[in-house]
């Protein structure tokens, strides 16, 4: 059994993307992981404070990885933004002494230190490079034969340069959804972005950039995404009718999260993959693979 | 804004934000630009908002919607073959027009930004209902209107729920307290 101090993130514990959250807790139970929820973490604050207000956001971080490091263990998180701010936070107080000594002395008037010494990793990360992909492939008990997958990995589980996994084309999830017999097709948008947030403030904007990897999935022979992010999944998957509205366009494409996938794949009832919270029905995934 | 002192150039008061030194590497080669998904949105391109930093041209640059469209992809960071940031100075260039009060014309984003703080900051959990429709009450309730069939989907697919997540009494005054310190200590610009 391994073990890891899990940070779901906020859209990941109970926001929108829940799904995302049940399926990583059931498919680690079959990988004999155990992802110990932090208690009492915050937000990491996400693009939103680290654009307007930095001090305060590498504070958010601070806190949740003061709190982990009592655990002694890797701090994973499923969700791009997350991964960013804390690794963001963690480098940011090795080089910046300044910066250090501000977020000591606002840590300190909550009752908190933090010594740089939790390692902070995306899900993707541990499930590929602990696990490994001849665990997972050991795992699988449905057929996911011929079932075309355009991986989509976003922008911040790779960029900037995190390290396990290359900034612009990265192939770890690609390798994962084929060790659990699926066909990953050629997809050069992968680590494009969706938008991110800005589908909130500037709605045109995001559109574009998703019909584009709607596109790019779709010519490419794709059945369906799988995703690495609440954020990316989100625009994909509830933005996908605006899309449609938008340009004309007929998109049918199902976006899951990657533990959903690889929770088909290990034959695991669809309750616990929260495979209902799809806005495109995954239907037509589930068919393939009897 | 605390114990923060304006520097002698604006260029200066750039180098000093953490991700901000590296502006004086550029070379105006462009590749941050060419990789931006979103440059031609822009009213200055990410390249050319360096180029007019250097002429210390404060207010234009931090007048300007270029930083507010930036998606924070990193795409020209891991490029730019100088080594620059440059996501980290769209990010610098943000906090330092939202202090100015230059920010809020052209854009929606800084408003969106903020809403989203302003959640944080009191239920240091972002309640993604309160936060949207604070959001689009703000700036168009008429979007909120529009926006009500992607709402009542995700609804319908049990992914909105109005109950926020909560922190313990103990950690919500623990993250005010740390917030507020943060506050008083004027930025790390």
């Amino acid at each position: 059994m391994k073990y890891y101090t899990y940070f779901p993130g906020c859209s990941s514990s109970e926001g929108g993307s829940k799904a995302y959250g049940l399926s990583a807790q059931a498919v680690s139970r079959v990988l004999d992981m155990k992802l110990i929820e932090l208690d009492d973490w915050n937000c990491c604050g996400s693009t939103p404070y680290s654009s307007v207000d930095e001090l305060s956001s590498f504070c958010l971080s601070a806190r949740n990885l003061s709190l982990a490091e009592k655990h002694g263990l890797d701090l994973v998180t499923p969700c791009s933004s997350c991964y960013v701010m804390l690794n963001r936070t963690n480098s940011i107080l090795k080089d910046y002494p300044r910066v250090k000594a501000n977020v000591d002395e606002a840590l300190a008037a909550g009752g908190l230190e933090y010594h740089r010494t939790v390692k902070t990793r995306h899900l993707l990360d541990v499930i590929v490079n602990d696990i490994g992909y001849d665990a997972i492939r050991a795992k699988v008990k449905r057929n996911l034969e011929g079932l075309k997958v355009a991986c989509y990995y976003g922008c911040q589980i790779v960029r900037p340069r995190l390290g396990f996994d290359h900034p612009e084309y990265p192939e770890s999830l690609d390798r994962l959804v084929a060790s659990l017999g699926a066909e990953p097709v050629p997809f050069p948008l992968k680590s494009r972005c969706c938008g991110g947030s800005i589908i909130i403030s500037e709605e045109a904007v995001a559109l574009d950039l998703i019909r584009m990897l709607l596109n790019s999935a779709l010519s490419n022979g794709a059945e369906c995404l799988v995703t690495v992010c609440p954020l990316c999944q989100t625009n994909l998957d509830a933005y996908q009718s605006r899309v449609n509205r938008k340009f004309k366009t007929s998109f049918n494409l199902p976006v899951l999260f990657f533990t959903q996938l690889m929770g088909i794949a290990f034959g695991l009832d669809d309750k616990h993959l929260g495979l209902e919270m799809s806005i495109v029905p995954v239907k037509g995934v589930l068919a393939k693979s009897p | 804004m605390g114990n923060r002192r304006r520097a002698s150039s604006f260029i200066d008061e750039i180098s000093a934000i953490p991700g901000g030194e590296g502006i004086r590497l550029c070379i105006q080669c462009g590749t941050c630009t060419a990789s931006c998904p979103n440059a031609e949105r822009m009213e200055h391109t990410p390249s050319e908002l360096i180029a007019m930093a250097r002429a210390e041209m404060r207010e234009e640059v931090l007048s300007s919607n270029a930083m507010w469209y930036c998606l924070s992809c990193y795409l020209c960071t891991v490029r730019c073959p100088r080594g620059i940031k440059q996501t980290d100075l769209m990010h610098a260039l943000e906090s330092l027009a939202v202090r100015e009060g230059l920010s809020h014309s052209r854009s929606r984003t800084p408003v969106m930004y903020q809403c989203f703080n302003d959640f944080v900051y009191g239920l240091g959990s972002l309640a993604e209902v309160g936060f949207m429709s604070w959001f689009y009450l703000l700036t168009n309730p008429l979007r909120a209107l529009r926006m009500l069939p992607v709402a009542l989907n995700l609804l319908r697919h049990g992914r909105l729920s109005v109950r926020a997540r909560r922190l313990t009494p103990e950690g919500t005054s623990q993250l005010r307290a740390i917030l507020d310190k943060a506050e008083s200590l004027g930025g790390a610009l």
